[in-house]
């Protein structure tokens, strides 16, 4: 006792009590240290459970499903530091490429048309969200659940008037679907493994992601307005425009993801993609993103995708009942966002 | 500069309602450079009204103000702050979760080419700022929510005086902060005063004002009931000014004759405030 008394004698010049920060605490205080942890555990887990996990093969599935989810994660993180929701991400996928598949059949024109009318139309669809969100002042959460059950119900009865089927015709013999195939639903060979070109896409996507929220203006405003919008208007940051761009970038990558879809099987169901939103907030959240905003991080995204991907084969390369999984990723959720609870308090916790 | 300066800030005879409700009434201040003007009222003095208008969030409907010896009516507080004059909002303004390098340059983000943000300058200068006005911060790059109280309300003064401001509006700066927080931020106060800039301090706390300011507008009501130079009133005028002293004096001599306890414990409350310093 005596001890601790005496030490404040000796002018420690402390500027208040700011600042006792260890690396290790700093490294803590990273968004995407919890999913981080999380994927070396499940990596470590399913290489010992599951005799096939680590082969190079098992490894390119698993890279495959963490892309396909991992794309649309990126600006769905995105959007969650920007402080909201968007729950027709999901749906958004399967109308983006109806529209290319449908527009290009129907009117018998170049696919690449399709594409890019898809394209303009699936901003379109952003820009809504995001212009609802910010004209009606209502929770994003309700304004995107409004517009998903719009657009699931529009994807069945549009598909269904137009081609008499809750599918679309193949359009794999159209003029431009190879070369389009080529863009965004090849296989690559690199280091002597079969890569899917998504995972290329995926990781170039996170890179300008995160490029763009830690080392840009843009970026900037995007923690602001997630973190507090009434600050952030008040030092001058368009906080509407930052959110509908925000609501714009879930947009387009639905609309990547649509064409994948579409060119990697050449034909679209129309009730697919119904659910996938909660699958790309969980991999946000995994990868540390707050369901309140203002914090986050692309890559933690992406890990959060990988651990999603991971679960997704590895239950099967175990050999366990594939009906398990969404109860796992289920538990991982809330396990993860614990964890990053915790440790976001351990790190910042001051007073 | 001019021989005769004009006042930085001048209001005379303002006045400002709402609907039939009269906000305020005839109110006169004057800020110099290297001058603090502390505002002192009770809630619902008129306070909030008065900074409303200095910083351009309402117009007033009467009286004259002038910026620099300039009439001025402002349309919004972006046209105060291009004449340097910048508001400091209790609530800081500030994203909690932010570094406290971004919060610094949030809106006015330096950059090199398109959208690169110059992360270096803006984290060097944030240090040097802070350092200028006696904030010792070894991070910038922690996240501003786990500074304390008065170090938050420092960086956000540091911030507008950086970006030019040569009024600064302090809307009660101390009043959520504990005796030592208040402390830091008084310090402050000084320190903008020596850099030269005009000070518009609110605040209820007579102990908080005296020591830092050089007049005193006492508000009631909506009305100017005192307009001093500091030589001219001293600490324990001015808390008897303030609604508190004289009316929890009353208060405590009708509790008398009902309960003695709150009696005696009001009275010591009112010696207190009287008496003691900050």
């Amino acid at each position: 006792m005596n001890q601790t008394v005496a030490q404040p004698a000796q002018p420690v010049k402390l500027d208040e009590r700011v600042t006792r920060k260890s690396p290790l605490r700093r490294l803590l205080g990273r968004p995407e240290i919890g999913a981080l942890i999380g994927a070396l555990a499940l990596f470590v887990f399913f290489g010992l459970t599951a005799d096939t996990f680590l082969t190079a093969n098992a490894f390119s599935t698993i890279l495959y499903a963490s892309s396909t989810f991992g794309i649309m994660a990126v600006s769905v993180s995105l959007l969650m530091i920007g402080g909201e929701f968007d729950l027709s991400a999901g749906v958004m996928v399967t109308t983006s490429a109806l529209v290319a598949s449908m527009f290009s059949y129907q009117f018998s024109l170049n696919i690449w048309v399709g594409v890019a009318v898809s394209l303009a139309v699936t901003l379109a669809l952003g820009f809504v969200n995001g212009l609802l969100y910010v004209k009606t002042g209502l929770p994003s959460f309700i304004v995107t659940l409004g517009t998903f059950f719009m657009l699931a119900g529009a994807n069945l009865g549009v598909t269904k008037a137009i081609s008499d089927n809750v599918a679309t015709p193949s359009i794999s013999d159209m003029s431009g679907f190879s070369a389009a195939k080529q863009v965004f639903a090849s296989d690559l060979t690199l280091f002597g493994i079969q890569v899917k070109i998504t995972v290329l896409w995926w990781l170039a996507m996170v890179a300008v992601a995160t490029w763009l929220l830690l080392r840009t203006r843009a970026g900037n405003w995007v923690f602001a307005v997630g973190g507090s919008a009434p600050s952030a208007r008040a030092v001058g940051v368009p906080v509407a425009k930052t959110k509908i761009a925000l609501f714009m970038g879930v947009a387009f990558t639905a609309w990547f993801s649509g064409m994948h879809l579409l060119f990697a099987f050449d034909s679209v169901q129309s009730g697919e993609g119904v659910g996938n939103e909660f699958f790309y907030i969980i991999c946000a959240v995994i990868g540390g993103c707050l369901l309140t905003g203002g914090y986050g991080s692309a890559i933690g995204a992406a890990i959060g995708a990988f651990i999603f991907g991971m679960t997704n084969k590895g239950i099967v390369y175990a050999e366990w009942n594939p009906d398990w999984f969404k109860f796992f990723l289920g538990a991982m959720l809330l396990i993860a966002t614990v964890v990053n609870l915790v440790v976001r308090r351990r790190a910042e916790v001051s007073e | 500069m001019s021989e005769t300066r004009a006042p930085l800030v001048r209001l005379a005879g303002v006045g400002k309602h709402y609907g039939n409700i009269i906000a305020l009434q005839d109110v006169s201040l004057e800020v110099s450079a290297g001058e603090v003007v502390c505002v002192l009222g009770d809630n619902g003095a008129g306070k909030s009204t008065l900074i409303k208008i200095v910083s351009g969030l309402h117009r007033h409907d009467s009286g004259t103000y002038e910026v620099s010896g300039e009439e001025v009516r402002f349309g919004s507080p972006r046209d105060a702050l291009d004449r340097g004059i910048a508001t400091v909002y209790q609530d800081l303004a500030v994203v909690p979760l932010m570094p406290v390098w971004r919060n610094f340059f949030l809106g006015s983000e330096r950059r090199r080419g398109i959208g690169r943000l110059d992360i270096d300058f803006m984290r060097r200068t944030t240090k040097s700022e802070l350092l200028e006005m006696g904030i010792d911060l070894r991070d910038v790059d922690q996240p501003i929510g786990t500074l304390s109280g008065g170090e938050r309300q420092c960086v956000a003064i540091a911030r507008a005086v950086h970006f030019g401001a040569k009024v600064l509006i302090l809307d009660e700066p101390t009043a959520a902060l504990g005796v030592k927080q208040a402390g830091v931020v008084l310090r402050y106060i000084v320190r903008a005063r020596e850099r030269g800039l005009g000070v518009i301090f609110i605040t209820h706390n007579p102990h908080h004002a005296y020591p830092v300011g050089d007049r005193f507008l006492l508000l009631k009501r909506g009305r100017g009931i005192g307009y001093h130079r500091k030589d001219e009133v001293t600490r324990e005028e001015l808390t008897a000014l303030m609604a508190g002293g004289a009316e929890l004096e009353q208060l405590a001599h009708e509790l008398e004759g009902i309960e003695s306890g709150a009696a005696e414990e009001l009275s010591a409350e009112v010696k207190r405030l009287g008496l003691t310093d900050a």
